[in-house]
């Protein structure tokens, strides 16, 4: 009704709904994919200066930006992957935006990640979360707590001399998330949804094959998880609206009850 | 005797640091046969093709015969030293700042006698080499050098004037993430460079040799990414100060034609590291090198840009890359234009394939990345500004300066 | 036996100096107009009677003499430009000569006048001729200086020659110009001052060199029943010659053109060295005076130094030379350097010499020389000159 929706501002205006950002800043320096140098390349960030209230331009400042779809924090559509391409509504034009906004459950493999840099989240790891915090509802969001996000650079990214070494979900575990309990997409705070190694998978990257394989979406280079309950937090994460776009970088934020 | 150089002490930074000058550098046209000859460090004089006569100031027609064939060719640089003076005043404010300077007439066996600077080894009666130089404003000068090497001869100030040697200099190496930055980077620590920056970017991303890289005596990594705008001017905010040689080792080298490449991805990665990091360093490096190149013995000196021979005729195999080189040869082009009141050469290095990932399936002949590095140096120690390396690259170079169509067509295969 | 004509019937008069500034304001045209003015009103005449009009000047520009005409309001039937230097004098005089004696013209004003601003020397440096733009100037920039340095290097390894010689004429015409009232040096000059002076381009010390000033010279030449019809005393042209370029395969120049056609100076004039009372040299260095000694005939080559030791050069002396002090002493006014030792000979042999008298003066030789393009002076040229 739409008080609810007034008080609900209300309540955002005054801080009794707390906003969590899970954004990282757009910058040059950090990380982007990288494949195989055969491929294509997802375009960093880059920003020229177009004036600064000086000649170029008296009384402004402002900037022309270049980046790829896939660049920071960033929103995955199914139209990106090949198990998804034939799916209706799967880019970011076409999404309902009544799906930018859906509940999460935050999933804690800080303390595992921290030990083990291919830490492989399987399904018996997230039944015993459950038992914990609850069973996962469908149409949530699971985003999974690393920390990964608060490492410097080098290692955030993780790149040995065979790829990187980065924690992920197992093949069976992304299934059983879309299968078992309807997910609404799944987020990491690592470069990519999937687990470093992922290319040796059967499937290779299963979060993006089942997830978008099925329609779900996808959230990367998320950061503050930390910040957020294992349970009730509100995320809204809508993607730019770019023509037939397989994903796009976004402010994702989450609304916490702030005495939670 | 030549005073050997002495490794300049920290500058005061309250001292007015003391603007480049250059000297006159006005000349004919057809003078400037010692421009085209002196830039890539060839000795050439008139020589008639009619009655042999080789001839010297440069003329538009044979002081023998008078007939108008004089094309600048190769001849004997040798020489006997006839009189020579020191000069102790002078009206043009570039050598009033740096006299006694010492000039002479020497005789050469070639024929003429010729007008030169001296090297301070050398001496009236002496046998001498004669050698074409860029001066400090780019124009062609004769310097007598001793007939055999003597120590520490490339430390005679007046020569000094005329090369950008990298030794007590300071130099940037713009990308050491490659084979070719790295083998830079060893051949200036050797060459005498008192530092060595040596650009990252992306340090996230490990690279080989990384290690090694940072094991050479001298070089100091910084953070430098050609792509960044910011980036570079950062850098050039810290160090740009006291960086006297650029070496732009950036490279990026994919197959593909224009036509026959799907889509613009990749053309755009080559324009960007390529074309628009080369113009990225001239806007943050330029200003400050230009303004520093009378700055002492370590002053700023030169811009090396490293460039694919096939800036001159496109490779179709390599075409979209022939393609963004020819855009970094322009820009040079112009570069060395805007830094020449400053007194500082762009020097173009052109290479053939190289012997790196990029050019795996290309057949040799292939120039290593130290055979590479080392021309860099001597080009600077030398003072040319345009360098070929390797037997393809002096191919196309021969071929174009006698047939660039057939040229053209050849390359196309 | 020469095939040259006789310069019969054609004298020179009116030698004009416009009193040397060290620096001026005032345009080369403002100079060449000073000396014009002097001329026509020591000839007596209107300006619009001169018909013929030779001028030298290296600051002109962007005029030459074509422009001088409307400048000074000349109609003249007979108009040359010559822009030799140190020859101008005797070459203008050639010039003239022909004209008059031809018919061509009947008053024909020889000028050379040049001004001297703060930068005027540095300027004509910088553009006087392709090969030194090309093959001189960027070596040290050290001007004629450095060019005649490496002249009289060569000369002094060849011959012997001491600077202890070339201080002695300088000395001599120093003493020379004392007597004249616009030179520009006015202090007596001692061996001891020439030896310890500071270098300017070894082995060429400050007194080697000219002092660079604005200044003009002028005369007149017209046939010699004209010049008795005014009243204006005059010398008789003996002989002439002239040359460009002469033995261009010299490694370094150690003789001037005269060496190539003093045989015909002499026999033209019909008298020989020893008949000479005065000799006026061009003096832009003491090398070069030594060259013309030698070149001319008054001694062997290579016997310049033994000669220099053996006379003196005041104008009392045993040998009187620059007898009004030389461009060493007076100062070098551009062009009219090349005229300087003429209007002085033309002084001494009319009787009315501004500074010391040469006693019994008849016969002169003045020589010129000039225009160093590339290594060394191209031009040279000399007049054997006899009272009217």
């Amino acid at each position: 009704m739409a008080s609810d929706l007034l008080s609900f501002a209300q309540r955002v205006a005054q801080g009794s709904i707390r906003i969590v950002d899970l954004t990282q800043t757009l910058t040059q320096e950090f990380p982007t994919i990288v494949l195989p140098p055969e491929f294509g390349q997802c375009a960093p960030f880059r920003i020229e200066e177009v004036s600064r209230y000086d000649e170029r331009g008296p009384a402004w400042y402002w900037n022309n930006i270049t980046i790829g779809e896939h660049c920071g924090t960033h929103f995955d559509a199914p139209i990106h992957w090949i198990s998804g391409k034939d799916l209706p509504n799967n880019a970011v034009d076409s999404i309902d935006p009544r799906n930018f906004i859906a509940p999460a459950s935050v999933v804690d493999c800080s303390k595992e990640s921290a030990a083990d840099g291919d830490f492989v989240v399987t399904v018996e790891f997230i039944e015993a979360w459950e038992k914990k915090h609850g069973r996962i509802s469908a149409g949530e969001w699971v985003l999974l707590r690393t920390d990964w996000s608060k490492k410097p650079f080098r290692e955030y990214a993780g790149m040995g001399d065979d790829g990187a070494h980065t924690p992920g979900p197992a093949p069976e575990t992304v299934k059983w998330l879309v299968e078992q309990r309807d997910v609404h997409g799944f987020g990491t705070e690592t470069i990519g949804t999937d687990y470093g190694q992922a290319q040796h998978f059967n499937p290779p990257y299963p979060a993006h094959f089942y997830m978008h394989g099925k329609g779900r979406y996808g959230l990367q280079c998320l950061t503050n998880l930390d910040k957020l309950p294992p349970k009730g937090a509100v995320i809204v994460s809508a993607p730019l609206k770019i023509k037939q776009g397989s994903g796009s970088p976004l402010r994702v934020l989450a609304l916490v009850e702030e005495d939670s | 005797m030549t005073a050997p150089l002495i490794r300049p002490k920290r500058k005061d930074p309250l001292k007015k640091t003391r603007q480049p000058l250059y000297p006159q550098a006005v000349r004919s046209r057809t003078a400037q046969g010692l421009t085209a000859a002196a830039a890539e460090g060839r000795f050439e004089l008139q020589c008639c093709s009619d009655c042999k006569e080789i001839f010297y100031p440069p003329r538009d027609a044979c002081p023998k015969c008078l007939s108008a064939r004089v094309p600048f060719v190769p001849v004997d640089n040798r020489g006997t030293v006839l009189a020579e003076t020191t000069i102790r005043t002078s009206t043009d404010p570039y050598f009033r700042e740096r006299t006694p300077w010492r000039a002479g007439l020497t005789k050469l066996d070639a024929g003429p006698v010729v007008l030169s600077h001296l090297h301070g080894d050398v001496h009236e009666n002496d046998r001498v080499r004669l050698d074409l130089k860029l001066d400090k404003g780019g124009a062609p000068v004769l310097i007598a050098l001793p007939e055999k090497d003597t120590p520490n001869m490339a430390d005679d100030p007046q020569l000094r004037e005329m090369t950008c040697d990298p030794k007590f200099r300071r130099v940037l190496i713009t990308d050491g993430r490659t084979a070719v930055g790295q083998a830079m980077a060893k051949a200036f620590a050797e060459a005498g460079a008192n530092i060595v920056f040596v650009g990252i970017a992306d340090p996230w991303k490990p690279f080989p040799g990384e290690e090694a890289l940072r094991k050479i005596e001298r070089v100091e990594i910084v953070p430098l990414d050609l792509t960044d705008s910011e980036s570079v001017t950062e850098q050039a905010e810290q160090n740009g100060g006291r960086i006297d040689i650029v070496v732009n080792t950036a490279e990026h080298v994919r197959p593909g034609g224009v036509m026959q490449r799907r889509g613009l991805t990749v053309a755009r990665e080559e324009m960007d590291v390529r074309y628009f990091g080369l113009m990225r360093l001239a806007q943050a490096f330029g200003p400050a090198m230009r303004s520093r190149g009378a700055d002492g013995v370590n002053s700023a000196a030169a811009f090396v840009n490293l460039l694919s021979v096939h800036a001159l005729m496109s490779w179709p195999a390599y075409g979209a890359y022939s393609a963004a080189e020819a855009a970094c040869l322009s820009a040079a082009q112009c570069l060395r234009a805007e830094l020449r009141p400053g007194g500082v050469k762009v020097v173009n290095v052109f290479f053939g394939p190289l012997e790196t990932e990029w050019f795996q399936t290309v057949p040799p002949p292939k120039v290593a990345p130290s055979a590479l590095a080392k021309a860099v140096v001597q080009a600077l120690q030398r003072g040319v500004e345009d360098v070929f390396v390797g037997d393809i690259a002096e191919d196309i170079r021969a071929r174009l300066a006698v047939n660039p169509k057939a040229l053209e067509r050849e390359l196309a295969g | 036996m020469t095939t040259r004509l006789a310069y019969d019937g054609v004298v020179a008069c009116v030698p004009v100096t416009v009193p040397y500034r060290r620096y001026s304001v005032n345009s080369a045209h403002w100079w060449i107009g000073r000396a014009l003015h002097d001329l026509t009103r020591g000839a007596g005449i209107r300006p619009q009677d001169i018909d013929g009009l030779i001028v030298s000047s290296f600051t002109v520009g962007p005029d030459t003499a074509v422009g001088l005409t409307q400048h000074f309001g000349l109609t003249p039937r007979w108009l040359d430009h010559v822009p030799m230097g140190g020859a101008s004098g005797i070459v203008g005089l050639r010039r003239a000569a022909r004209a008059v004696q031809a018919g061509d013209a009947q008053f024909v004003a020889c000028v050379a006048g040049d001004t001297n601003h703060v930068d005027s020397f540095r300027k004509t440096l910088t553009s006087f001729s392709r090969f030194a733009q090309d093959a001189v100037y960027p070596y040290g920039s050290g001007g004629a200086n450095a060019s005649f340095a490496l002249i009289t290097k060569n000369y002094m390894n060849l011959y012997g020659a001491k600077r202890e010689d070339f201080g002695k004429l300088c000395v001599a015409q120093r003493d020379n110009a004392l007597a004249i009232p616009f030179a520009m040096m006015k202090k007596t000059l001692t061996l001891d001052d020439y030896m310890n002076a500071r270098a300017i381009s070894d082995p060429l010390h400050l007194f080697d060199c000219v002092m660079p000033c604005a200044g003009a010279e002028a005369f007149l030449v017209c046939r010699a029943d004209v010049a008795k019809s005014l009243g204006l005393p005059a010398v008789r042209i003996l002989s002439t010659i002239e040359r460009h370029n002469a033995f261009p395969d010299d490694p370094i120049q150690y003789r001037g053109g005269w060496a190539l056609d003093a045989d015909e100076l002499w026999q033209m004039a019909g008298v020989t060295p020893a008949d000479v009372d005065l000799l006026e040299t061009y003096d832009d260095y003491p090398v070069i005076v030594t060259m013309q000694f030698e070149d001319l005939g008054f001694c062997r080559k290579g016997e310049g130094p033994d000669f220099i030791r053996s006379h003196t050069f005041t104008a009392d002396g045993t040998f009187p030379h620059n007898t009004s002090g030389g461009q060493l002493s007076v100062g070098q006014a551009g062009a009219a350097g090349g005229y300087l030792g003429f209007t002085e000979a033309m002084r001494q042999l009319t009787g009315k010499p501004i500074g010391r008298p040469v006693a019994g003066a008849r016969v002169a030789v003045v020589s010129g020389f000039g225009m160093i393009n590339y290594d060394r002076g191209l031009s040279s040229g000399a007049a054997v000159l006899a009272r009217a």
